[in-house]
């Protein structure tokens, strides 16, 4: 007890005495209370790892975003066990049972059904939607809680399953921003822009949002001229390619993953196809340093809206720093995990427990802070995150900077495209 | 829609790629001609000759159309071996077991690749992979340039070696009559391996050519050797000529339902034909009256 005679007058000599001294002193005894009533079950739980499940696409036509998430998720893992694990678990570390979803949604299945079986306290990632869909779905017929790591569909989170929780923006929110912000770029541009053109992989990804944007864009004043689907892997542009060039919008609009994105701005690169504009909402390169690395000229002035790590918090730069020594690319896949690992290891801390049904009560209440995104204050409605927002990037000079919204921006947009 | 700017683009976008499944199919055909069986194993010989085209420029730095020139001879002789002491022998003169043993190396090859190199879909980046050719309106990719005039190439030799040499005439007696063909002196079997062979070469020529601007994964032949039985069927079961125009008019299908129809429809056209020509043209349009 002496102790707590220290604090107060610890508090003392900085500030003021006040009421928060005794709320302080109160909580301090209520916590000191709790904590003697939990002691045995820290105890026994001393040593005893917390494992989770890490899912992801890491072979199959997702593979390097797979991969790259995983990548991110371990990290995550590795810092919480060198920091001494969860705290309120006796210092438990956390053990990752890795999983291939292989690219498709059963094969995610099959990995939800082995990790249940392996006995884990949650599942982190997915990515791609189709897989989030049906991973999550499966978990939840055994209460485990599933955090979505990318996966932007709506339906997601509107399946009322409580096991399912989504730190990232979903589509609606991410249309609409895109939406908005390019009526935003194009107004301070003169309104050079009028019509375009959508080019979009045809899961529940690519399809869904096509969808969405059919609807918003002629609202805003933009004529859709065609929307073109294709399926994933798709590995010839040209049709493609040629449909664009009849029809020569002013903007393009693709929504589609890592490898058919940079096909399709290599072939309308090599058609000489230059539009205004090539305004990606989620492309799946245009926000990858990858891509701007191996092709620079393909995919300068793209700008995409998309998941990005808030350029301005040293957290998320030391992240990148750590990511780039080890010779990899600093793309979404990799801070979004690593902020999903992290959300649920401070579930698990404020849970107290690895059991599922307190790890969701603690996921419910999580006002979590300590993430790497742009976010504003973490709250979980039906499982979505209210405070997950993308930004708008453009890729200048070899480097992606943020140009929307202002309160992030590294960059002012360059819009329309200059003739090459 | 039906403006000339991409009309004229994509047919011949479809030709070119009709080139490399005509060569698929020129190998399906020589063995179907010949040996009077069809060769289920092809899908997973072309994946595994990919395979080798990719490695060959991952750890020896081999430009693909480089590693053309050691991978058809290596092809060849794999083939020869298969047919001579695998499929051969196992068959014991009955066509019903050919068939099971060529579906079984099949699964053991495309399974094999599975296990050694996992489902990942692995690409060449090659700096002229996106080189473009000006022709009148289109811009003609550099890649399937050189792959249609390759394939012209292989079919214009693979004729004269039918032609004139007397292995070309040895294959051609066993086509046409086996028993007479052995009487007249022929190794019936080294004649089996040759044409297989020749089929399997076919194979490593065409992932040469694929591979700057394909992918590989280890079901990835599986996709040809569809388009392939349909350019067979097409063109006449055994015809070379059939499989040459076979393959480029396929192609053009494609791609004009590619066009048309949406990318995730583009090759329903092909199969349709496929049933089409089954019902009204059983023999195809340059295969031998049964």
């Amino acid at each position: 007890m002496l102790g707590f005679a220290d604090r107060p007058l610890g508090a003392c000599m900085s500030r003021p005495i006040s009421s928060v001294t005794r709320r302080r002193f109160l909580q301090s005894t209520a916590l000191g209370v709790v904590a003697t009533l939990h002691a045995p079950a820290v105890l026994r739980a001393q040593g005893t790892p917390v494992k989770i499940g890490v899912l992801h696409p890491v072979s199959g036509a997702l593979a390097y975003s797979g991969q790259q998430g995983r990548i991110g998720a371990q990290l995550a893992i590795e810092e919480i066990n060198a920091t001494g694990g969860i705290k309120s678990l006796g210092g438990a570390k956390i053990e990752p049972v890795l999983g291939d979803a292989q690219s498709t949604p059963d094969g995610g299945n099959a990995e939800v059904e082995k990790m249940n079986a392996a006995g884990v306290a949650a599942v982190v990632g997915g990515y791609a939607s189709g897989i989030c869909l049906a991973a999550s779905q499966t978990a939840a017929r055994y209460d485990l809680p599933y955090i979505v790591d990318v996966g932007v569909v709506d339906s997601i989170v509107t399946r009322g399953l409580k096991n399912t929780f989504r730190f990232g923006p979903g589509f609606g929110v991410i249309a609409k921003t895109a939406i908005e912000n390019l009526v935003a770029i194009n107004e301070q541009a003169g309104k050079p822009a009028k019509t375009v053109m959508i080019v979009h992989e045809d899961s529940a990804f690519g399809a869904g949002l096509a969808k969405l944007l059919n609807t918003q864009l002629p609202e805003r004043g933009f004529q859709v001229l065609e929307t073109i689907s294709h399926p994933t892997p798709t590995r010839d542009f040209n049709n493609v390619a040629l449909k664009i060039r009849a029809q020569n919008p002013d903007i393009v609009i693709p929504a589609n993953y890592y490898n058919e994105y940079v096909l399709l701005a290599r072939t309308m690169q090599q058609q000489r196809i230059r539009p205004k504009g090539i305004y990606s909402v989620l492309g799946g390169a245009a926000s990858s340093y990858k891509f701007v690395k191996e092709f620079p000229e393909a995919a300068q002035y793209i700008m995409d809206c998309n998941h990005w790590f808030d350029p301005k918090n040293p957290k998320a730069l030391a992240l990148k720093k750590k990511i780039e020594d080890k010779g990899e690319f600093y793309t979404y896949e990799v801070y979004m995990n690593y902020s999903c690992v992290l959300l649920l290891a401070d579930a698990l801390e404020r849970a107290a427990s690895a059991d599922r049904a307190k790890i969701i009560a603690a996921l419910e209440s999580s006002t979590f802070k300590g993430h790497v995104m742009p976010y504003g204050p973490t709250k979980f409605v039906n499982g979505q995150n209210e405070g997950a927002a993308p930004v708008n990037t453009q890729v200048l000079d070899k480097d992606i900077q943020v140009i929307l919204p202002s309160a992030f921006a590294s960059a002012k947009a360059v819009f329309p495209m200059p003739p090459a | 829609m039906l403006s000339s700017v991409i009309l004229v683009p994509a047919v011949l976008n479809g030709l070119m790629t009709g080139a490399v499944y005509a060569l698929v199919a020129l190998g399906l055909t020589l063995i179907y001609g010949v040996l009077h069986i069809i060769n289920f194993a092809h899908g997973a010989l072309l994946t595994a000759a990919m395979f080798a085209v990719f490695f060959t420029y991952k750890l020896l730095g081999v430009d693909p159309y480089v590693a053309a020139v050691g991978l058809t001879p290596l092809f060849f002789v794999i083939g020869y071996a298969l047919q001579r002491y695998v499929i051969g022998p196992a068959a014991h003169g009955d066509d019903r077991n050919i068939l099971l043993v060529t579906l079984g190396l099949a699964v053991v090859i495309e399974n094999a690749l599975l296990y050694a190199f996992r489902a990942d879909t692995r690409t060449i980046n090659l700096p002229y992979a996106f080189d473009v050719i000006e022709f009148h309106n289109a811009f003609l990719a550099k890649p399937r340039v050189i792959a249609c005039a390759a394939v012209i190439g292989v079919a214009l030799v693979l004729g004269i070696l039918m032609r004139f040499t007397s292995t070309g005439k040895a294959i051609r007696a066993v086509a046409k009559e086996k028993l007479g063909a052995e009487l007249a002196g022929i190794d019936v079997a080294h004649i089996y391996a040759v044409t297989f062979g020749i089929g399997t070469a076919c194979l490593a020529i065409a992932a040469c050519l694929l591979m700057p601007t394909y992918y590989v994964n280890p079901h990835a032949g599986n996709a040809f050797v569809l388009v392939a039985f349909t350019v067979v069927v097409l063109g006449g079961m055994g015809s070379v000529t059939g499989a040459l125009l076979g393959g480029l008019f396929v192609g053009v299908v494609e791609s004009l339902c590619g066009l048309y129809l949406g990318e995730s429809l583009g090759q329903i056209g092909i199969f349709v034909m496929f049933i089409l020509v089954l019902l009204l043209r059983p023999n195809g349009l340059f295969g031998e009256r049964a």
